[in-house]
């Protein structure tokens, strides 16, 4: 008899499916419906086609949010993975001290954002703030974040370091947990040295932890939004004004739903586009390596 | 139901249509041949669905850039866009 494949699994998707339905797909298919139109009221809609994607691309306010929040990215980006790397190797891997690391690694995972958003205001204060009043009294350089964008900018980057760096941290933690001793034993009677164990058997075997850590933390910090909205509130000036706080600011403060709506939606398909592009790299440095 | 507060249009609708039957398109073709990963022109290798996604986002931008970059009719672009996702399937 032949054999046929058993596809009923797939219905078991199916609930999860109907919550992203109405959870995602239906609200952005609104959100498409809402960018080609001029809404007055509730059933008034006037078409006017690709008008709001024309407006929106031609802002150079946009421009300027948008730049802003790639250069936040990236840098993030570019300080947080490193370092979460650099924080994995070096905890403990047996004993109480695993749990002890793993917990005081963990606690700014578990503070909410406007509340970590709040601790940096008091924090950050130049006149009563721990750190403003270290850096401006006792290191002598003059520091206030609500005044100068260079300060602003700091903040606001240092304090996604201190609440992020944690996950990363935990995800590549678990990735080194799961290589198998015999790996090191091998590389041992090879007499590899600490960067090449690190180079052809820490960092391979990291590679899926080390996608999902890019791609979260990417995603996340290309939609910031309530950090540097309670701590800065997009000032000094715009200067720390990134995409969704720009987006609110047009939704819900001047209650342009058409322009927000093709907004949100080219917003969309940037997030779509890279986090598609860091997949596929990654996933292809992984074959790469396989070989 | 009441979808008013969807503020559906007649174009909005058939682009959803014409994603929706794509979708329907892919999984009976998948069904009946199930897809193979290969190279083509585009930098890694593909599975038909991948090579839709790749066509219908850069179908996007193409848009998009037309949008942003000229006052040429959307027509000419949606020609494009279609050409380009025509190749991905086909070459990508």
């Amino acid at each position: 008899m032949e054999k046929w494949d058993d596809n009923k699994a797939w219905f078991l998707v199916l609930p999860v499916f109907l919550v992203v339905a109405f959870s995602a797909i239906i609200p952005l298919m609104t959100v498409v419906n809402y960018s080609v139109q001029d809404i007055m009221a509730p059933g008034q809609g006037i078409f006017v086609g690709p008008e709001w994607y024309r407006e929106v691309l031609h802002d150079p306010r946009l421009h300027e949010a948008f730049l802003r929040q790639l250069i936040y990215s990236f840098t993030v980006l570019a300080i947080e993975i490193p370092l979460g790397i650099a924080v994995a190797l070096t905890l403990p891997s047996k004993g109480w001290k695993v749990s002890a690391c793993l917990v005081l690694l963990a606690l700014p995972l578990l503070i909410p954002w406007n509340v970590v958003g709040t601790i940096w205001v008091v924090f950050s204060r130049p006149d009563i703030g721990l750190a403003g009043v270290t850096i401006n009294e006792l290191l002598g350089i003059p520091y206030n974040y609500t005044a100068d964008p260079m300060d602003s900018w700091l903040t606001v980057v240092i304090m996604d370091i201190w609440h992020w760096t944690p996950l990363v941290v935990l995800l590549c933690y678990a990735g080194l947990q799961a290589i198998p001793e015999a790996y090191y034993q091998a590389a041992k009677i090879d007499g590899a040295s600490r960067w090449a164990v690190f180079r052809f058997i820490q960092l391979p075997k990291m590679r899926g932890v080390l996608m999902i850590a890019v791609l979260l933390r990417f995603m996340d910090s290309f939609m910031i939004y309530t950090e540097p909205f309670v701590l800065t509130g997009g000032g000094p000036g715009n200067s720390t004004t990134f995409l969704s706080q720009f987006l609110t600011k047009m939704a819900i403060g001047q209650f342009d739903l058409g322009p927000a709506a093709a907004f949100s939606l080219i917003y969309f398909l940037v997030i779509l586009l890279l986090s598609y592009i860091f997949y596929t790299v990654i996933t292809n440095l992984g074959k790469g390596v396989a070989k | 139901m009441d979808l008013t507060w969807m503020e559906w249009t007649p174009i909005t609708a058939y682009f959803f249509i014409f994603i929706g039957c794509t979708l329907a398109v892919m999984t009976v073709w998948q069904v009946l041949s199930p897809t193979v990963e290969r190279k083509g022109f585009l930098p890694m290798a593909t599975t038909r669905g991948d090579r839709l996604f790749v066509g219908l986002l850069g179908g996007c931008y193409i848009l998009l850039a037309f949008i942003g970059l000229s006052e040429v009719s959307l027509w000419y672009a949606l020609a494009v866009a279609l050409a380009f996702l025509g190749g991905v399937m086909r070459f990508g």
